[in-house]
C-alpha cells in the first residue's frame, strides 16, 4: 500500500511566524465517561500520557491527550498507530458504552512557531493569546476565521491547530496571510 | 456581541463561537398530543420583556448544547447551566431573584 | 490669505519637505503637516462644495469633526473617495481631488441651486417630486440620481490588505489626550492590563496647543514623561492612528487602525481592526468646539477657533492676515492670543457676553487687542473667502453698526463633550445647565454581561473642560476602572495643575439672538448638507416635533460627520422653536462607527480566496486537471461535468449519463455526509430520527431513510448502514452532513439525555467513489482483492475488505438505476484508489461523471432530490414515499405534525412525473395555472415543476413535478407557461421512467 496523502503534503510558509502542516499524523476520537477506567487506560496505552483536565492538552512518549468536551478526548499518535488504538479502545470498552474512530483522515494538523506566533494566532482566533492567558497545555476548540479548529500550545511555545481535512486549503492560506511580513502587531 | 461562559467546557466566549436555540424549557408533545398542545409546543413562545431562559449550543466550541438566563433588555447574563434539566436550578433562579426583586420562576410561565 | 509662517508647528518637521498635488495642482508641505494644514499652507481655502447648494466650503475644523473638507484621495486601486483632508497625514506624492462639483472646483454648475435657495426648502424633496407619480420614476429619479452621493465610487479592486485583530484587556482608554494618559496611569498603577487608543498621531490631544502647566512642567512635556513611563510597563499597550470606533454590548470594543495611510504601500496590512474586550472602558474622547450661527458662517474663511489655533501652533499656519475672533466663552481668547504672537492681525474680538470674559480676556487686552462685549456677527461677506464682516449688538435684530475688511472668523460657541462611545451602547446623558452641554450620566453607563456598568467617561469627555479636573476626573477614572475590573486602587497625589481662571460661557444659539429671517435663512448648522436655522425652524412649523423627526426632514446631521459640529446648535434651535427645554427635546440617536472607516478593514482577510472557504475532496487536484465545471454544493465544490475538447457542458453531461448507462461512469461522493451512530440505544434512537424502521436492519445490510422535522417536513434522505450491533453508519445529503450531526446530538442532549447513544461526524475521514454502470463489477474485479459478486455482495449490503491493496468498504446502493458499488476509502487514500480505479477502468470505456449526469441519472429513475423536490414545505407522503414512513412505530420526529389536518389533507399537491408533448425541456419551477383567482387576486396555480432535464437515455425531456391530485390524473394534460413566452404542455406520468422493474441495478 502507498503512503497516505495528507491534505496538504507538509506545506509551509515562512513570515512573521513559521507555519508548516504537519503531514500525516494518527487522530482517534474517544468518547465515553471520562473517569471510567477504560477511558484512562486507553488513553494511556495509545499516548502514554494521563487523562488532561478540562481545557487542556497532556503530552505523553508515544502522542498527546486533548479535553474536547465532558464526554470527549482526541488521542492524537503516529498515523500508523491509530487503527490499533482503535481497535485496542474498542476491546477495552467491552461491554461498556464507549465510541472510538479513527479520524486521522479527517483533519489537517499544523504547527505555528515563531516570536510573532502568539500575534499570527490572535488575529484569526476570538481568543486571548497574551502570555500567562495561553500557555503550554492549553488547549481550545473555537473558531478560526469562518472555520472550526481546535488549537493548543505545545510545551516549546508553538502552537498546534487541527481543523477538518477538506478547509486545509483555507486554513493554510488564513495562516499565511496573518503571517505575511510586515504585519507584526507588536502587542505580545 | 455577548459573552457567554459555556457551563459544559468552562470558556467564556463571543457570540460568534455560539448558536441560538431558542427558548428552553419546553416540553416536547409527540403523538396522543391535541392540535393546541402540539401546536403551544411546536410554536408558541415567550416573548418576555426581562427575565428569559435560552438554549444555546457551543458551535464551535465543545458542541454541546447549554441554557442560559438572560435579560432581554439589559442582556445580562445572570447565568449559565446544564440543558440536561427539566428547570433553572436553584442558584440559578436565586441569582436572578437577588437581581430582579420580586422575580420568581413560573411566575411569567 | 492663508500661508506658512517662519516659525512654530510643533508637529511639522521643516527638514523633510514633501511635495503633494491638489486637483492637478503641484504643492509643497512638510513631513508631519496634515492635508488640511499643507493646503492652507498653500493659500487652498477653498476645498468642496455642499451637498445641496453646491456652496463653496473651505475647512472648518482640525480633526475628526471636519465636514466640509473632503477629497478623493490616491489614484487607481488606492483611490478612496471621501476622505477628510484634517485626519489625512501628508506624504510625498499625496494625490488629492476635490469633489462634488462640475465641471471644476472654482466654476460649478450645480452652485445654482444656491441661487435658488429660497426654492429649496426642509423636505424640499418630499414636498415637490410626490407628484404627479409617474414622474418619479422617468423624470425625478434619474435626475435626482445623477446628483446624489458624494464623491466618486472607487473603479478597481482594492489593491491594499487588512486584517483584523482579536485583543483582549482588563482596562481600555478611549483617546491619548492628558485625561486619557492619566486614566491609563491610574489604571496601570493597579496591575490591570490596560490598552490606551489615539485616533491621531500624536499624544496629548489639545493640551499642548491650549496651554498650562502639570506638575511644574509645561503640558507638552508632562505629555512626554508619561507616555514615556506608560511605555515602560509591561502591563500597557499604547497605540496613535486606532480610533475608537464603536462600543457594543458585554464590553465589545471595535478600534480602527490605520498602518500605512501615511505611507501608502508600505509593507503589511493598511488597516487593522481590533476587536477587543474589555472588562472596562474609559471614553477619555475629549470635547469639539461647536460653530456660531449668524449669516455667512459658512464662507471659507470662517473657522472653529479652536481649528485656527491648532493651525498656528501646530503647523506654522495663519489660515488668515485679518481675522476677526466671535465668541462666547474664554476659550477663543487663546485663540487670539495665538494668532497676535504668530503675526497675524486680530481686528477684533467679538464677545457676544454683556461683560466679556476673565483673565485671559485680560491678557489679550494687554497685548493690545481690542475686545467688544455684548456684540456679534450680523453677517460675514464673500463668496469663496471672507471678505468682511458686519458687527452688530448680540441682543437685537441684526442691524450692522459697523462693517469691517477681513479674510478669516474664527468662532467659537462652546465646547460639547464627545459621549459618542459612551452612548453607542445605551449610556445616558445629562443637560448640564451651566456649561450648556449634554454630559454623560454617572447613574446610567452601558452595562454588561454582570449588569453592572462597564464604561466611564473622563476629562472634557465627561464635561470637565478644565486642565486641572479633567485631569482629577481622569484619575479617578482610571481608578474606578481598574477596581471594576477587579484590581485593587493604589493611593496617588493629583498633578498639581497651573491654568487661567475662565469666566462661564454664555449659551448663543442664534447670532444674533433676534436675528431677521433674512439672516437665519444664511446662518448655517449643518455645513455638508446645507442645513441653516431657518430650515430647522420651518420643520418645527411643520409639525415635526421629535429630534429623530425632525433630523431626517431636513438632513440636519446626516453627512458624514454625523452632526459632530451641528448636532447641539441644531437641537438648541429646535427647542426654541417648539418652547421646550433642550433636555426635553433631546439628541438623536449616536450609532457607531464615530467616524467612517473602511469597507476593508470590516471585511479583514476576508476576500479573494479568502473570502469563503471552499472545501475540497481528497480528488479535487484530479478534477481541476480533467477539465472540470465546478458545481458550488454548499461550501464544497464538486463537479458538475468533465468537459472534453470542444464540448459545451450540456454535450459532456449526455455524453456521462450515456456512458454511464451503457458501459461505466465513476463518481467522487465524498461530500457525501457519514455519522456514526453507536451504543446500545442506537437502534431506537435511529427509530426516532428516521420516519421508517432502523432498529431492524441486520448488520452487513444497508437500508434506505427519510429524515423530517419536528414540524413534519423532508430534511434529508440516505443510506444507513448497520455496521455491528450497536453501530450505524448514516450517509446524508452532500452539505448536509454538519446539520443532520447537530440535530441528532440536539436532541440526544436536550430531550433523550437517558439515551446511551453517541455521535460522531466521520465525514471526512473518507472518501467516496462510486463506480456505476453495467460494467462496474468488471472493473472492480480488474482490480482485485475483494468478491464483489452478486452472492458475496448483494444489492443493499456492504462488506469490507482490500481493493487494489487499500483497505475499503464498499455499499451495493444505487441512485442511478445502474449495478453500482460505493466505495468508502480513508482520505488520505482516497486519491491513490482514485487512480487505480481511473486505471483499471480504461479498458471498460469508464468515464468520470459529475452532478449533473447525478442528476439525470437518478430523475431518469423518479428518485427524489432534497432541494429540489423539497423546499421545507413537502412531506414524505407528498413524494410517494409513506413505504418509508413506519406505521408502526409509536413516535418518530415529525409524525406528530404529520397527523395534522393540513398534512393528511387528500387536496395536497403530489408527486409525478411529466412528459412534454413535443418532448421539449420544462423550464425549471414553472407552475401550472388553474381556474379562477386566489384571495390576493392572483391566477389560481395546480402544480409546479421540482426537476427537469433532457435525458440522453430516452431521448426527450423528463421532468419531476407536484400536482394537485396528481397521482389520480395519470394521462391528463396541463399547461406550463414558461417565461419565453411558449406553453409547454406535458402530460402526468408516473415519475419512474427508465427501467421500472429494477433489472439493470440488480446483477
Amino acid at each position: 500500500m502507498s503512503d497516505p496523502i495528507s491534505p496538504l503534503s507538509g506545506a509551509r510558509f515562512d513570515g512573521i511566524a513559521h507555519i508548516e502542516e504537519a503531514g500525516p499524523a494518527g487522530m482517534i476520537t474517544l468518547r465515553g465517561d471520562l473517569a471510567s477506567k477504560p477511558v484512562k487506560s486507553i488513553a494511556a496505552t495509545v499516548t502514554g500520557a494521563k487523562l488532561p483536565a478540562q481545557g487542556q492538552i497532556v503530552f505523553g512518549k508515544t502522542g498527546a491527550v486533548a479535553w474536547m468536551s465532558p464526554d470527549e478526548l482526541m488521542l492524537f499518535c503516529a498515523y500508523e498507530a491509530a487503527p490499533a488504538g482503535v481497535e485496542l479502545a474498542t476491546a477495552s470498552f467491552g461491554a461498556a458504552h464507549g465510541l472510538a474512530v479513527d479520524v486521522s483522515d479527517a483533519r489537517a494538523k499544523f504547527r505555528i512557531s515563531g516570536p510573532a506566533a502568539r500575534e499570527v494566532m490572535g488575529k484569526i482566533f476570538p481568543i486571548d493569546f497574551a502570555p500567562g492567558q495561553f500557555e503550554p497545555g492549553r488547549f481550545r476548540r473555537s473558531r478560526m476565521g469562518q472555520i472550526a479548529a481546535a488549537v493548543w500550545m505545545e510545551a516549546d511555545g508553538s502552537f498546534g491547530i487541527i481543523c477538518f481535512r477538506s478547509v486545509a486549503e483555507y486554513a493554510f492560506a488564513l495562516l499565511n496571510e496573518s503571517a505575511l511580513p510586515g504585519s507584526a502587531v507588536g502587542i505580545y | 456581541m455577548l459573552i457567554l461562559t459555556c457551563p459544559c467546557c468552562g470558556v467564556s466566549a463571543e457570540e460568534t463561537e455560539f448558536a441560538a436555540g431558542g427558548e428552553a424549557h419546553i416540553t416536547r408533545f409527540g403523538p396522543g398530543a391535541s392540535d393546541e398542545e402540539f401546536r403551544d409546543y411546536l410554536f408558541a413562545r415567550e416573548n418576555p420583556k426581562g427575565v428569559h431562559f435560552e438554549r444555546w449550543r457551543h458551535a464551535y466550541g465543545c458542541g454541546k448544547w447549554f441554557h442560559a438566563a438572560r435579560c432581554t433588555v439589559t442582556l445580562e447574563v445572570f447565568g449559565t447551566y446544564s440543558a440536561q434539566t427539566l428547570e433553572p436550578p436553584l442558584a440559578i433562579r436565586d441569582a436572578i431573584a437577588a437581581r430582579r426583586p420580586g422575580w420568581t420562576w413560573g411566575a411569567a410561565e | 490669505m492663508s500661508t506658512r509662517i517662519a516659525k512654530q508647528g510643533r508637529l511639522i518637521d521643516r527638514s523633510r519637505p514633501v511635495t503633494f498635488t491638489f486637483n492637478g495642482k503641484p504643492m509643497k508641505g512638510y513631513a508631519g503637516d496634515t492635508l488640511a494644514s499643507a493646503l492652507l499652507a498653500n493659500d487652498q481655502m477653498l476645498v468642496g462644495r455642499s451637498f445641496k447648494y453646491h456652496r463653496p466650503r473651505g475647512i472648518v475644523a482640525s480633526g475628526a469633526e471636519e465636514p466640509n473638507a473632503l477629497v478623493g484621495l490616491g489614484l487607481g486601486a488606492r483611490f478612496e473617495p471621501n476622505q477628510r483632508v484634517t485626519t489625512t497625514e501628508l506624504f510625498d506624492g499625496l494625490c488629492a481631488s476635490s469633489q462634488n462639483h462640475w465641471p471644476s472646483l472654482e466654476f460649478d454648475v450645480g452652485a445654482v441651486n444656491a441661487a435658488l435657495a429660497r426654492f429649496f426648502p426642509a423636505g424640499f424633496y418630499y414636498k415637490t417630486f410626490i407628484h404627479p407619480r409617474a414622474f418619479w420614476k422617468h423624470v425625478y429619479e434619474p435626475v435626482i440620481r445623477q446628483s446624489a452621493g458624494l464623491g466618486q465610487p472607487p473603479k478597481e479592486a482594492d489593491a491594499d490588505r487588512y486584517e483584523h485583530f482579536y485583543a483582549f484587556a482588563d482596562v481600555v482608554v478611549i483617546g491619548g489626550g492628558v485625561a486619557g494618559l492619566m486614566a491609563a496611569k491610574t489604571a496601570a498603577a493597579t496591575g490591570a492590563r490596560v490598552l490606551v487608543m489615539e485616533q491621531t498621531a500624536h499624544w496629548g490631544g489639545r493640551a499642548p496647543v491650549d496651554g498650562g502647566e502639570i506638575d511644574g512642567q509645561p503640558a507638552e512635556d508632562w505629555i512626554a514623561a508619561t507616555v514615556a513611563a506608560l511605555k515602560a510597563l509591561p502591563n500597557v499597550t499604547l497605540r496613535t492612528r486606532c480610533m475608537g470606533a464603536g462600543v457594543f454590548y458585554h464590553g465589545y470594543l471595535l478600534g480602527y487602525e490605520r498602518l500605512s495611510d501615511h505611507r501608502p504601500g508600505a509593507e503589511g496590512p493598511r488597516h487593522r481592526l481590533w476587536r477587543v474586550r474589555a472588562r472596562q472602558i474609559v471614553t477619555a474622547t475629549g470635547a469639539i468646539e461647536r460653530p456660531l450661527s449668524f449669516a455667512g458662517n459658512d464662507v471659507p474663511g470662517v473657522m472653529l477657533a479652536s481649528a485656527m489655533r491648532d493651525y498656528a501652533v501646530n503647523y506654522g499656519v495663519i489660515p488668515g492676515q485679518k481675522v476677526v475672533v466671535v465668541t462666547n466663552n474664554d476659550d477663543a481668547y487663546r485663540t487670539a492670543i495665538a494668532l497676535k504672537r504668530a503675526g497675524a492681525e486680530v481686528l477684533r474680538i467679538l464677545d457676544a457676553r454683556a461683560t466679556g470674559g476673565g483673565t485671559l480676556m485680560e491678557e489679550a487686552r494687554s497685548l493690545g487687542l481690542r475686545v467688544d462685549c455684548g456684540r456679534a456677527v450680523a453677517k460675514v461677506a464673500g463668496g469663496k473667502r471672507v471678505s468682511k464682516l458686519a458687527i452688530c449688538a448680540q441682543e437685537g435684530s441684526g442691524a450692522a453698526l459697523e462693517e469691517i475688511a477681513c479674510d478669516s472668523v474664527a468662532m467659537s460657541g462652546g465646547w460639547s463633550p464627545v459621549v459618542h462611545l459612551w452612548s453607542h451602547c445605551g449610556g445616558k446623558l445629562i443637560w448640564d445647565e451651566a456649561q450648556a452641554m449634554f454630559r454623560p450620566d454617572p447613574a446610567a453607563a452601558p452595562v454588561g454581561a454582570d449588569g453592572a456598568g462597564f464604561v466611564l467617561a473622563a476629562g472634557a469627555a465627561n464635561g470637565y473642560m478644565g486642565l486641572g479636573a479633567g485631569l482629577a476626573d481622569a484619575a479617578a477614572a482610571g481608578k474606578s476602572a481598574a477596581q471594576a475590573a477587579g484590581f485593587k486602587a493604589k493611593k496617588s497625589a493629583l498633578p498639581a495643575v497651573l491654568e487661567p481662571e475662565e469666566a462661564p460661557m454664555v449659551p448663543v444659539w442664534m447670532m444674533p439672538a433676534a436675528a431677521s429671517p433674512e439672516l437665519r435663512a444664511k446662518a448655517w448648522l449643518d455645513f455638508q448638507n446645507d442645513v441653516k436655522v431657518a430650515d430647522v425652524q420651518l420643520a418645527a412649523r411643520e409639525g415635526y416635533e421629535s429630534v429623530e423627526h425632525t433630523k431626517r426632514y431636513t438632513t440636519l446631521g446626516m453627512a458624514t460627520d454625523q452632526g459632530k459640529l451641528s448636532n447641539i446648535n441644531g437641537l438648541a434651535v429646535l427647542s426654541d422653536a417648539l418652547g421646550q427645554p433642550i433636555p426635553q427635546v433631546g439628541t438623536t440617536t449616536f450609532r457607531p462607527p464615530y467616524t467612517p472607516i473602511s469597507f476593508g478593514a470590516m471585511a479583514g482577510d476576508a476576500r479573494g480566496e479568502l473570502f469563503q472557504p471552499l472545501r475540497r475532496t481528497p480528488m479535487h487536484g484530479w478534477h481541476e486537471a480533467h477539465g472540470v465545471d465546478w458545481e458550488p454544493v454548499g461550501q464544497w465544490r464538486r463537479p458538475f461535468a468533465y468537459l472534453r475538447d470542444g464540448e459545451t457542458p450540456h454535450d459532456a453531461v449526455m455524453r456521462e449519463v450515456s456512458n454511464t448507462r451503457q458501459a461505466v461512469g465513476i463518481l467522487d461522493a465524498s461530500t457525501l455526509g457519514k455519522i456514526i451512530v453507536k451504543g446500545p440505544d442506537a437502534g431506537r434512537f435511529l427509530d426516532l430520527i428516521y420516519t421508517n424502521m432502523m432498529s431492524s436492519l441486520k448488520p452487513g445490510k444497508c437500508r434506505y431513510g427519510l429524515m423530517c422535522s419536528e414540524n413534519g417536513f423532508l430534511i434529508d434522505d440516505g443510506v444507513v448502514a448497520r455496521l455491528d450491533e450497536d453501530s450505524f453508519l448514516c450517509h446524508t445529503t452532500s452539505g448536509g452532513a454538519d446539520h443532520i450531526h447537530a440535530h441528532m446530538e440536539e436532541w440526544l442532549q436536550t430531550e433523550w439525555w437517558d439515551m446511551k447513544v453517541y455521535t460522531a461526524n466521520v465525514t471526512e475521514q473518507y472518501a467516496q467513489i462510486a463506480v456505476v454502470g453495467p460494467k462496474a463489477r468488471a472493473v472492480l474485479e480488474a482490480l482485485g482483492g475483494l468478491d464483489v459478486s452478486k452472492q458475496a455482495l448483494p444489492f443493499m449490503g456492504w462488506v469490507e475488505g482490500e481493493l487494489g491493496g487499500i483497505p475499503v468498504r464498499i455499499y451495493r446502493i444505487s441512485f442511478s438505476g445502474e449495478l453500482s458499488f460505493e466505495i468508502a476509502v480513508k482520505a488520505g487514500y482516497g486519491r491513490a484508489l482514485w487512480d487505480q480505479l481511473i486505471a483499471a477502468g480504461e479498458t471498460f470505456g469508464m468515464m468520470p461523471y459529475g452532478t449533473e449526469a447525478l442528476h439525470i441519472l437518478r430523475a431518469e429513475k423518479g428518485f427524489i432530490m432534497i432541494g429540489d423536490e423539497t423546499d421545507g414545505t413537502v412531506i414524505p407522503q407528498d413524494l410517494g414515499l409513506d413505504w418509508a414512513v413506519s406505521k408502526k412505530k409509536d413516535d418518530f420526529i415529525g409524525k406528530r405534525a404529520q397527523q395534522r389536518s393540513h398534512m393528511t389533507d387528500p387536496a395536497r399537491w403530489k408527486l409525478v412525473g411529466l412528459e412534454t408533448l413535443d418532448g421539449s425541456v420544462l423550464p425549471d419551477g414553472a407552475y401550472a395555472p388553474a381556474e379562477g383567482v386566489n384571495a390576493n387576486g392572483q391566477r389560481n396555480t395546480q402544480g409546479r415543476v421540482t426537476s427537469t432535464y433532457y435525458s440522453p437515455t430516452l431521448g426527450r425531456g423528463i421532468a419531476m413535478g407536484l400536482v394537485l391530485n396528481g397521482p389520480d390524473r395519470m394521462g391528463e394534460v396541463i399547461d406550463f407557461p414558461g417565461l419565453n413566452g411558449k406553453t409547454y404542455q406535458a402530460k402526468i406520468v408516473d415519475p419512474v421512467v427508465f427501467d421500472k422493474e429494477g433489472e439493470k441495478q440488480n446483477v
